[in-house]
């Protein structure tokens, strides 16, 4: 099996793991970092959603050979020193979840999205946040999640969505 | 509040009880109302050890009475082999530091539970809404609990838990008045301490605990604040712990490690009720690390990482042979030609004549409706980590009845109570389809067979296979009304979908309503609202047709065949807020209303829906529902729940469907079973009726029936055609 050195959330970590293992499974399995989820393996439901280089990535369906030159951002990489990003933050404040399984997923995918587009509108959030399944039915949150991280990262001086 | 279930304390905890268990088990069947005066009383010896534990303090017990145990204990349906609880369903205890750690049960699935059983017991303790910590669903820390479902945490569990925690309250306010000599009428409790207000004198729990070994035992009869008062419950406190969702730091079962874990897989067969012909497992041995086991028709393997352990399963070959089985096709005629073996089947509800009362009816109208077999398919599958230690086998594990699943493991592998505990971290949701222990057990026996901690994970398309379906159902109905529109017959039998919800709530002095249990092909079991959903699709689109026929307004014929307060309440108040006097139906978008009440909860529910006309696509564009299920405990978890089921029944209503033939099911990946996403979400506006003035039921389940019928009932105001089949517009069959 190969050694990697992945770039995982601004550090160095060091994984052997096959060239065709999925980057969810090295994250969770091997990596302990947990906060990236297993609901599908098919790239259908968007829980293992994590950012590479920046774009939102089916983690499931990524051999880890193909981000071993890569940033990669997991969810556990976002708060920084205690302080919350505004997605984050955005959600915690819409109560936009209930069990809370694809809500790594949901603040991963609306952060890549606040990076393209600072004030998507409704269409453009359904648009892009529709490959992500909450099966507990709380889109009309996130959907105002969504729109409150966009206010909150033009208000915040932080920003935290780089 | 705070959520510790791994804190030293716990732990610690865990390993004394797990000790005193196995020391006396015998002991725990006797139980003493009043701990102080039994020092030979065994079961309030295991109390003391627990206050050992723990530093002393004051731990408040509620021995229910006999309404309150029938609740907790054995239910109708008969769960395990438990006779009615003679001890308590949970535990409140204050420590030496007037830190407040509640004991039960009850599960955290996402209904927000932890978060609104914590409010109330803050509520009658005076005392900030953090300084509660829940200890839930922990086998070896909590009371014995029959699990989590049929929205009865809020009517049951909430009481039980006020009872005490008001218990609490007036002992420490007591310990004060002793303390300080004078008569305990004047004092209040406020912010974790007793505040005597003549002389401002205030003295904190801890400091009335501490040095305590205190035993308070209670009946569920002491005064409770009424709603009109609450000043923590009845408010929207936002979800407990929120924060470690959306930073990843909470542990859901999937995400439990174990010093020295390994990953298992278990070798599924082709088909439902299949046998092995032939298998070579040699490939296994070629996987570094990865090993088999077989233990007769059980054959797993189990590798030092995932990735292995899927490798290895994947080099077993195997062949089946697959009985032949019903499919899809002809579902409705086997389950009314193929009753369930050995079951009876008696009328529910049966009054008057309803063969004389239909003879002489003006409209006749008789229909049947059907639904699919769907999935619950919560996001996380079941998961659960196994390990064996000095006897004891310990799994965590995603499920809604964690005794439930003790009870199996047990039974699995010949174990006493003592030597298995059940932990269950809050997990990703089941809607009903976790009460079983499928994971827990397979991790159990690869983990056994190996001497070291496992892991199970199902895959999506084994959670979609092998875990339980909603049950299919056909609801037959013949009704009839007279000219001015009463109610006169009333015919509902539903073969195999369930009894839940099954009642009419309109007047009728003439019915026969049966639910026939059939033999059904796949496996089956509970889901959110049970038949709830089933049984009120075919009862409110029934409702809308005699409406029709008898040419009256849907909201006005419902009204004059119903004299129920509660239910004429949400039905106006969704009716009101929807505009429904002023609603227009064209050829392309219309609007449907439907009501119900189910478990303690009262709803109503418009839609307006949009079908394109070129494609026939179905869009709901809004939705109002109207809700009542007594005092309201937390608004803003309620909205969630109820915008949640609305969002999910839209899953059920419109497109969710297993497809499935001769043991196989044949659609088992998100890319085929079509669930609600984004796009699919209509406008949606709560309104809540708060009823301060009757006793709070549960909100996870009934707010999900309204929602099929209102969109059924708006697809006919649309097309004239009457939808009968849920899913009315699916997309894969």
């Amino acid at each position: 099996m190969p050694d990697y050195v992945l770039n995982v959330n601004g550090a160095r970590l060091k994984v052997t793991a096959p060239e065709d293992e999925n980057l969810l499974s090295v994250l969770r399995n091997r990596l302990d970092l947990t906060g990236t989820k297993y609901g599908c393996g098919e790239g259908q439901c968007g829980a293992c959603t994590v950012l590479v280089d920046g774009n939102p990535t089916r983690s499931c369906s990524m051999p880890v050979a193909g981000v071993a030159q890569s940033k990669i951002t997991t969810i556990e990489g976002l708060e920084q020193h205690g302080v919350l990003t505004p997605v984050q933050q955005a959600f915690l404040d819409e109560g936009a979840f209930q069990c809370g399984y694809c809500t790594s997923g949901m603040i991963m995918s609306a952060t890549a999205l606040l990076r393209d587009t600072h004030r998507p509108t409704n269409d453009q959030i359904l648009a892009y946040m529709n490959a992500n399944v909450c099966r507990c039915g709380t889109y009309p949150r996130i959907l105002a999640a969504v729109k409150r991280a966009a206010q909150l990262s033009s208000t915040s001086a932080a920003g935290g969505v780089k | 509040m705070t959520v510790a279930p791994f804190d030293p304390l716990t732990r610690q905890l865990a390993a004394s009880r797990s000790d005193a268990n196995s020391r006396s088990h015998a002991d725990l069947s006797s139980v003493s109302p009043d701990e102080h005066c039994s020092p030979a009383e065994t079961r309030s010896l295991d109390r003391r050890d627990f206050l050992k534990l723990v530093g002393g303090g004051l731990l408040i017990c509620l021995v229910p009475h006999t309404a309150l145990s029938q609740e907790s204990g054995r239910g109708g349906r008969g769960w395990g082999d438990h006779e009615l609880p003679k001890d308590v369903s949970a535990w409140i205890h204050i420590d030496a530091d007037g830190k407040i750690k509640v004991f039960t049960g009850k599960v955290e699935v996402g209904q927000n539970i932890r978060t609104s059983l914590a409010q109330q017991v803050a509520e009658e303790l005076r005392v900030p809404f953090d300084s509660v910590t829940m200890i839930m669903g922990d086998t070896d820390l909590v009371p014995w609990d029959m699990g989590t479902f049929g929205s009865r945490t809020t009517p049951t569990m909430g009481p039980q838990l006020r009872s005490m925690a008001a218990a609490a309250r007036e002992t420490l306010i007591d310990m004060a008045a002793k303390r300080w000599n004078i008569d305990k009428a004047s004092l209040t409790c406020d912010d974790c301490k007793i505040v005597d207000p003549k002389t401002s004198r205030t003295i904190s729990f801890g400091e009335l605990t501490k040095g305590e070994k205190l035993v308070k035992t209670v009946t569920g009869e002491e005064r409770l604040t009424p709603p009109a008062q609450w000043k923590i419950a009845g408010t929207p406190v936002p979800k407990a712990e929120g924060r470690e969702f959306v930073t990843g730091k909470h542990k859901f079962p999937s995400d439990i490690t174990r010093p020295g874990m390994m990953y298992g897989a278990v070798l599924r067969p082709e088909g439902f009720s299949a046998t092995l012909s032939l298998i070579d497992t040699t490939g296994v041995g070629r996987v570094p690390g990865a090993k088999l086991v077989q233990d007769g028709d059980f054959i797993g393997v189990v590798a030092p990482d995932a990735y292995s352990a899927v490798k290895a399963l994947a080099s077993i070959e195997s062949r089946w042979k697959v009985p032949e089985q019903p499919s899809n096709e002809g579902l409705f005629e086997y389950l009314k030609a193929n009753p369930e073996p050995g079951s009876k089947s008696e009328p529910q509800h049966l009054a008057g004549n309803v063969a004389e009362a239909l003879a002489s009816a003006d409209i006749k109208l008789e229909d049947r409706y059907t639904v699919e077999y769907i999935a619950h398919a919560p996001l996380e599958p079941r998961a659960a980590v196994a390990e064996w230690a000095d006897g004891k086998l310990t799994v965590w594990t995603g499920t809604q009845r964690p005794f439930g699943v003790r009870d199996e493991l047990m039974q699995a592998f010949h174990l006493a109570e003592s030597q298995v505990r059940v932990i269950q971290p809050d997990m990703g949701s089941g809607y009903g389809g976790k009460h079983s222990g499928e994971a827990a057990v397979e991790a159990a026996r690869l983990a056994k067979a190996i001497a070291k901690p496992v892991k199970v994970v199902w895959t999506r398309e084994e959670e979609f296979t092998w875990a339980y379906l909603r049950p299919a159902g056909l609801i037959e109905i013949r009704a009839g009304v007279k000219k001015d529109g009463t109610l006169v017959a009333w015919e509902h039998h539903n073969y195999n979908s369930g009894p839940a919800g099954i009642g009419t709530s309109y007047n009728v002095p003439n019915q026969l309503i049966q639910y026939h249990p059939s033999k059904s092909p796949l496996r089956q079991g509970s889901y959110r609202g049970l038949a709830s959903t089933a049984n009120h699709f075919a009862r409110e689109s029934h409702m809308d047709a005699l409406s029709h026929a008898a040419n009256m307004d849907p909201v006005e014929f419902r009204l004059k065949n119903l004299t129920d307060p509660r239910l004429r309440a949400v039905l106006q108040a969704a009716a009101e807020k929807f505009g429904w006097t002023s609603a227009k139906s064209t050829a392309a978008s219309g609007s449907g209303i439907a009501c119900g009440f189910d478990k303690g909860g009262y709803v109503a529910t418009c839609a307006e829906v949009a079908i394109d006309p070129g494609t026939k696509k179905v869009r709901i564009r809004r939705v109002v529902q109207a809700w009542e299920c007594g005092a309201i405990i937390n608004p803003d978890g309620l909205k969630n729940q109820l915008s949640g089921a609305i969002v999910q029944g839209i899953g059920g209503a419109l497109f969710e469907k297993i497809l499935f033939s001769n043991g196989r099911i044949e659609n088992p990946h998100f890319a085929q079973f079509r669930l609600p996403r984004f796009s699919d979400t209509p406008q949606i506006e709560i309104v809540l009726l708060d009823r301060k003035d009757l006793p709070s039921a549960g909100a996870g389940e009934t707010g999900l029936v309204g929602l099929a019928p209102a969109v059924g009932n708006a697809i006919f105001a649309v097309t004239g055609n009457r939808p009968k089949s849920m899913p009315m517009a699916p997309e894969n069959s």
